[in-house]
């Protein structure tokens, strides 16, 4: 189990470490980031002087090993746009983004999960077909256009949500639809998926025997094994929700992470661009480490 | 098996099965219109009256027989920019797909086929693109390089291939231990034959369904990066983008958000179409 862990742990760290390179190389790459800074009415001097001003000027090698040890004390440097230090900037807006990713991962579970057990349940089924179409028609949705009909349909025609902003609980409620749509097929599906494997199993068989309630039958037995794979992919998508978040935020104009990359982005902000990437991979790189660890706890097969 | 055979009566699998007839007429549909869009659309998409902006679609009140789904903010015929619209999705989803299939299936074969010391490598580049958060990073490349058709292919291209590497990755080990492989290596070929005649054509199906799955993907995926100003540049009309210009009026003209969202989800469930009806004909095949 302890070198399980381990080994894990340092695959991850050296993930870690190249997606720092890649971020780096990301914004140095492509192109004279002091030419993209001063913009395109800039003069020779002022292109100089930001050079001069921001290090730029300096080998590449010394300007990532200065950012690489300033990165890893959590020392992102400062804004150019907003004029203060990145780590903070991060720091305020994560909030508003892990709400908007639970938000959206709550309303995925208590949706994809149920329909999953019933198409299961029901296999080859109107049911199970209907089920499948839902997942389809999910997968389909482009997530920005949705966020738009739902905004003139419940914010407009019906007045019931606001249609921007983050003052309340209330603006967390479309955005985390939307954000629970990409999230549904794939978990509607792996769980029916699951159940119908695990329903046809021995020991399903005996607790039917055994003249158990059928909910303990699918809930207990059922559902407890299926679920598995599951917890690995909801950690999964709650990365892919927090990477995605970027569209949904500018969308509905969430001043959260996402926004803040969009913001940087267009601005030419790169040590916030280079942090933001950095620090959606990181959740990521510990979504799935974590999710390998509850893996590990849940099944015991898996402990190599 | 017999009992399927006969049940089949010779009639395809496939042309039984609804899900496929609608995904392959959408996705032919699309198709016919992206290569033929000069000849099908009825006006210049890129004719700009302003004289008449903002008209409404024919069957609406205020709209005219002469623009079937109306004008957009700058007089342009909306129904000819949807048209043209089909070509760029199509284009950014085939030629995405055929860029990050070369690269992931490449990655994904090798690390199958020799295993040990490359297949760690192979594991260590897939686990590292997948912490990457694509949509963020295309979108920086855009910023930092200009927005182009060309550049959005390449980035799409160089991000998607996650999939294909580890679909291509599993479905070779399976493949290497097999006898058919084995008798290929004691009739004293090279690798490359066994790779390209064994290995390959086995694995093609399970490739395919990915293939249909990253179209999907990438449609999407260029239609939220224009819609952010940061993917296909005006005045081309990606459907994205469309959604995008009508944002600013969507509150008193809908329809102009309504149609182009409307014809990606479309297209986008035509190729998952096709991807499902694929993966249920590859089950009854691995069930006979």
């Amino acid at each position: 189990m302890i070198r399980f862990f381990l080994r894990r742990f340092v695959v991850a760290v050296l993930v870690a470490l190249t997606v720092l390179t890649l971020a780096f190389l990301l914004t140095r790459l492509s192109g004279d980031l002091a030419i993209s800074i001063a913009g395109p009415n800039a003069s020779q001097d002022d292109i100089d002087t930001i050079r001069r001003v921001y290090g730029l000027n300096r080998p590449l090698w010394v300007q990532f090993f200065d950012w690489l040890g300033r990165a890893v004390q959590g020392d992102f440097g400062e804004s150019y746009f907003f004029r203060d230090r990145v780590a903070k900037l991060i720091g305020e807006r994560i909030p508003i983004t892990m709400s908007l990713g639970l938000t959206g991962l709550a309303i995925a579970l208590v949706i994809g999960l149920p329909l999953g057990i019933l198409a299961a349940v029901r296999e080859g089924s109107w049911v199970d077909r209907a089920v499948s179409l839902v997942a389809l028609i999910g997968q389909a949705m482009p997530s920005f256009w949705l966020g738009l009909i739902l905004m003139i349909v419940f914010g407009l025609k019906l007045g019931w949500l606001p249609i921007s902003g983050t003052g309340s609980w209330e603006h967390y409620v479309m955005p985390g639809v939307v954000l629970a749509f990409s999230a549904i097929p794939s978990l509607t599906r792996l769980t029916r998926s699951g159940m119908i494997e695990v329903l046809a199993s021995d020991y399903i068989r005996t607790a039917r025997a055994k003249g158990l309630t059928r909910f303990s039958i699918l809930v207990k037995h059922g559902f407890r094994n299926a679920a598995i794979p599951v917890v690995s992919i909801t950690a999964v998508q709650l990365g892919f929700m927090l990477g995605g978040s970027v569209v949904i935020e500018t969308v509905f104009a969430l001043h959260g992470v996402g926004y803040l990359a969009w913001e940087s982005i267009s601005k030419n902000d790169f040590p916030v661009v280079q942090a933001v990437v950095l620090v959606l991979a990181l959740l990521y790189i510990g979504l799935t480490l974590l999710a390998d660890l509850l893996n590990a706890v849940l099944d015991p097969r898996l402990r190599t | 098996m017999s009992a399927v055979t006969v049940q089949a009566g010779g009639r395809s699998p496939l042309l039984s099965n609804w899900g496929f007839l609608l995904g392959a007429f959408i996705v032919g549909a699309c198709a016919i219109i992206a290569v033929f869009v000069q000849w099908i659309m009825p006006h210049d998409p890129f004719a700009i009256d302003l004289n008449r902006r903002l008209i409404p679609p024919s069957w609406m009140e205020g709209g005219t027989p002469l623009n079937f789904l109306g004008t957009d903010q700058l007089g342009r015929d909306y129904f000819s920019r949807l048209l043209y619209g089909t070509r760029i999705s199509m284009l950014i989803g085939v030629l995405t797909v055929i860029t990050s299939g070369l690269i992931g299936i490449t990655v994904g074969v090798l690390g199958g086929f020799y295993g040990g010391k490359i297949d760690d490598a192979v594991m260590f580049a897939i686990t590292t693109r997948l912490s990457i958060p694509a949509v963020l990073v295309a979108l920086a490349v855009a910023a930092l390089r200009g927005t182009s058709l060309t550049l959005v292919i390449l980035v799409l291209g160089l991000l998607l291939w996650d999939r294909f590497a580890v679909v291509a990755r599993s479905t070779t080990m399976q493949i290497r231990n097999l006898d058919y492989v084995a008798a290929a290596w004691c009739s004293g070929v090279s690798p490359w034959w066994v790779l390209t005649r064994e290995v390959l054509p086995n694995i093609a199906t399970h490739l395919a369904v990915v293939a249909t799955l990253e179209m999907a993907l990438a449609i999407l995926l260029e239609a939220a990066l224009s819609f952010l100003g940061l993917g296909v540049p005006a005045p081309l009309p990606s459907w994205g983008l469309m959604i995008s210009e009508a944002k600013e009026y969507m509150f008193f003209t809908p329809w102009m958000i309504i149609v182009p969202g409307a014809a990606l989800f479309v297209l986008v469930m035509g190729v998952n179409l096709l991807g499902d009806a694929l993966r249920d004909l590859m089950g009854t095949d691995l069930s006979r």
